[in-house]
């Protein structure tokens, strides 16, 4: 019953963005058969934001993946977007942290408003719980160039919690770029399952230091700390895991 | 350069002879010995690329391979040459063109600039389908004007690729101007990418060519020279606008390999001539996307030509060219030496060289090149800046601004309207450094009433408020050496119609620098719901307000745009208007052209990311 809404919503978003690629009519009496002079290209990109290798202070080493992929036009598009992470040597699968198909509208000139499905969990793997959620975001570069994403998320089990990511190109030379990034998340309710409190749940801060090889491909260097706060922090300590932690990446971004 | 000496004026015999040498006549018999190409001096129409002679040309388009700056490249050929043949018409002939598309997807020839039927005028889906993969299509229109302009496709992204080339019409009568010889030179920008990627770069990241971004480096040098606080106020106002001060181009010499006759600044081209000679030379931007500013270190050049239009003689060192202008300009070089004719693009990312020399093989010292320039306040002013708070400015220092003599407040476009009472109380005293600001436009409000006329309109002719006509634009220092601006030109005599405008059609140009979305009124071509319509004979005046932080040439198929650039009578005309960042601009037209036309930016990308109407008149 729920996949069944799922897929529904799925297909509305490609339907919608399939629609963009239409020719609105000029209206001038050209004859049929003629081309338009002007011709839309839909067009697809992929942005692997961060893909590194990360060696906290306390806990075990990690691949960590951040991806955003759409197809689409100005107005509409369809995004796929993932960010999760394997540890090293725990042996486990990777697990994501969020995987979200999106259909997204422009709805000002630096702001996208985004809606769709999300699923948390394991890729065919029964390591981990799973859930999915349903996503409302806010993408977009905020006034003073902050690269911000909101995402207001409702799991199937009503639970509804919210993350925001923002991040900062600081231009050392054309081509060697400081980025510091934070990510916040905060719930309305817990869910013991998933290591969820009430409140907020945590904050991560991280500086990365890039160098555009070309503008698809960066590689960088850089730190994080994080720390998890209130409930969330409690059920880690139950669990014996750390609350607080640091440590240091070194990855590559990639566009396509 | 005195002016008697350009200006028609009986001739002698021996000028007679010199003038018809130089527009071609009688040199028909030598030409037939050797192609053009083959002879270092040409004929006196010297062109890289070879020629093709009219009333009769026939042409075929092909993608093949020949080498660019020495490397391996792909360009769309014309008769074998990329950038294409230059084709010579004769005022009066009636012009048979047979285009033969041997591409393997379909194109199209549009003569840029000329006034032809509206079914020769090659624009896919506006003039007629579009020539299809091996077939011929035949351009038939009797030539009525003369000059200098050039052809191009209009189909995708094929300009790009090398599909342009020169096209010179010689006068059926004597024309006002009298040269030696005539050498054509064609602007173009390369690159090896495909140009599909580059539009897919441009929509996908933004400032993917821009290289000359600020950095923090540039931010401590400010702050060293202007103090912390005026520093971070400005980039502080860029950084919450979300926009960069050095977007002045958007694809850039990172990408592009700029050409003079399609020949590299390493390849240097030469263009020959004998010292004494007087030298017209017919340049024409054949760009995708680029401005160039051009100039003959060393020479004097005399506009006498802007668009192929005759215009009264200005003399200047520097002249810049928005894509798709052309001017045509004369030399007298006195001495035998080489001379370095350098056209640098206006990011200063690059820059196209020839060298007009008395021998082959020579060459002159090229100069040094300018640094980017950060647009100032006339960019933002149109974004909306009328709303921002101006008591914040106060302590700031203007000076720093490059370009702050190109400060007006165009952003304030209606200032007719505008209530000034309530700016009693403000107080300018703490701008300390205006001296550079251009309040011409609010001084003449007053005057302005005066020159209303009957209708309510103003007068034919005059200058917009909010015109900067006087500026050659960014990254010039007016005060280096003598540029040419809009506000120079002026024709040689009245144009036939001098009606006053019936009426004003306002025209927005607008974009969404993030999403690399242009458009007119906000709207791109696939959201718009019909043409624009102008009556059949009507005459009215087209106001472009460039509501952008970026110039955009535009280009109007089949009639002339005449620029109000304040010249009243002797009112020049114009196939490509450059519009300014925050400008309001406008140009007279008589809508004596049947049938419907392309409209458009010509950049290339922005015209294929939208920034295209269809002109109907009926």
């Amino acid at each position: 019953m729920k996949t069944k809404h799922y897929l529904t919503l799925a297909s509305a978003a490609l339907g919608m963005a399939a629609a963009t690629t239409a020719q609105a009519e000029d209206g001038y009496d050209a004859p049929a058969g003629w081309p338009s002079p002007v011709v839309e290209h839909p067009m697809t990109t992929v942005r692997v934001d961060r893909l590194e290798y990360a060696s906290p202070d306390k806990g075990g080493d990690a691949l960590v993946w951040d991806f955003q992929a759409w197809y689409g036009g100005d107005f509409n598009r369809l995004y796929v977007e993932g960010e999760g992470q394997n540890v090293q040597g725990d042996g486990e699968d990777a697990e994501f942290e969020s995987l979200n198909l999106l259909y997204s509208r422009l709805i000002a000139d630096f702001w996208e408003l985004q809606g769709g499905i999300g699923y948390q969990g394991g890729i065919a793997t029964n390591d981990y719980p799973e859930r999915y959620f349903g996503v409302i975001s806010l993408l977009g570069l905020a006034p003073y160039r902050f690269e911000t994403d909101l995402d207001l998320m409702i799991s199937d089990e009503g639970d509804i919690s919210a993350s925001l990511e923002s991040e900062y190109d600081l231009r050392l030379t054309q081509r060697l770029y400081l980025q510091p990034r934070t990510e916040i998340a905060v719930a309305a309710s817990e869910v013991k399952e998933f290591g969820v409190g009430e409140g907020l749940n945590s904050v991560r801060v991280g500086m990365r230091l890039g160098y555009e090889v070309t503008r698809r491909f960066a590689p960088y260097v850089g730190a994080y700390w994080e720390k998890e706060y209130g409930d969330t922090a409690d059920l880690s300590r139950a669990g014996g895991n750390n609350t607080e932690d640091t440590g240091v990446v070194a990855g590559v971004r990639l566009i396509f | 350069m005195a002016r008697s000496s350009i200006i028609s004026h009986p001739l002698s015999r021996r000028q007679v002879l010199k003038g018809g040498a130089a527009l071609g006549i009688g040199s028909a018999a030598a030409m037939g010995l050797t192609p053009a190409w083959a002879n270092p001096w040409g004929r006196t129409n010297v062109y890289a690329q070879g020629v093709e002679e009219g009333p009769e040309v026939s042409l075929a388009i092909r993608r093949e391979s020949l080498p660019i700056d020495g490397q391996e490249a792909q360009p769309i050929t014309i008769n074998g040459t990329s950038p294409a043949p230059l084709i010579r018409l004769k005022e009066g002939q009636d012009a048979v063109l047979r285009v033969t598309n041997l591409l393997d997807e379909p194109t199209s020839i549009h003569w840029h600039g000329l006034i032809l039927p509206p079914e020769m005028d090659g624009v896919p889906g506006v003039s007629f389908a579009g020539i299809a993969p091996g077939e011929t299509f035949t351009y038939r229109f009797p030539v009525r004007q003369n000059g200098t302009y050039w052809y191009h496709s209009h189909s995708g992204l094929q300009e790009q690729l090398g599909h342009a080339g020169p096209l010179i019409i010689d006068a059926a009568e004597r024309e006002p101007i009298r040269y030696d010889r005539e050498h054509v030179l064609l602007l173009t920008d390369w690159t090896f990418e495909d140009p599909m990627s580059v539009f897919r770069n441009l929509k996908t990241m933004e400032g993917y060519y821009n290289f000359q971004e600020r950095t923090i480096a540039d931010f401590f040098a400010d702050v060293r020279e202007k103090g912390f606080s005026q520093t971070a106020e400005m980039r502080g106002m860029w950084a919450k606008m979300r926009m960069s001060s050095r977007d002045i181009a958007d694809v850039t010499g990172s990408t592009y390999t700029y050409l003079l006759n399609g020949h590299s600044p390493q390849e240097n081209w030469n263009a020959l001539f004998k010292a004494g000679e007087r030298i017209r030379l017919r340049v024409i931007n054949g760009s995708a996307m680029s401005y160039f500013d051009v100039r003959i270190p060393g020479l004097k050049m005399t506009v006498v030509a802007a668009d192929g239009q005759p215009v009264q003689p200005v003399p200047v060192d520097e002249f810049r060219i928005g894509v798709a202008e052309t001017y045509d300009v004369l030399v007298s070089p006195e001495d035998d030496r080489a001379y370095t004719i350098f056209a640098e693009a206006m990011d200063r990312s690059g820059y196209a060289r020839a060298t007009l020399a008395p021998r082959e093989g020579m060459q002159a010292e090229i100069p040094k090149r300018r640094q980017i320039a950060d647009r100032g306040m006339e960019a933002m002013g149109a974004h909306g800046m009328g709303g921002m708070d101006h008591s914040n400015m106060a302590g700031m220092d203007h000076s720093g601004m490059s370009n702050m003599s190109g400060m007006d407040h165009s952003g304030m476009s209606n200032m007719s309207g505008m209530d000034h009472s309530s700016m009693a109380g403000m107080d300018h005293s703490g701008m300390s450094n205006m001296q550079g600001m251009d309040h011409s436009t609010m001084g003449g409000m007053a005057a302005e009433q005066a020159k209303i006329g009957a209708n309510g309109l103003l007068l034919a002719g005059e200058a917009q408020p909010g015109s900067r006509y006087d500026q050659a634009g960014i990254g010039i220092d007016p005060d280096e050496r003598r540029i040419l601006v809009y506000r120079d030109l002026k024709a040689i005599t009245p144009w036939p119609d001098r009606r006053e405008p019936g009426r004003e059609l306002e025209l927005h140009l607008t974009g969404n620098m993030e999403r690399y979305i242009w458009s007119f009124d906000g709207k791109k071509f696939s959201e718009v719901t019909g043409p624009i319509h102008f009556v059949k004979d009507e005459r009215l005046r087209l106001i472009l307000i460039n509501d952008t932080m970026m110039e955009h040439p535009i280009h109007l198929h089949g009639m002339w745009m005449e620029l109000e650039n304040g010249q009243g009578e002797l009112i020049p005309r114009k196939h490509t208007l450059n519009v300014k960042p925050g400008e309001r601009v406008s140009a007279l037209i008589t809508a004596d052209a049947e049938g419907s036309w392309a409209f458009h930016c010509h950049l290339l990308y922005h015209m294929d990311a939208g920034m295209f109407r269809v002109v109907q008149v009926s």
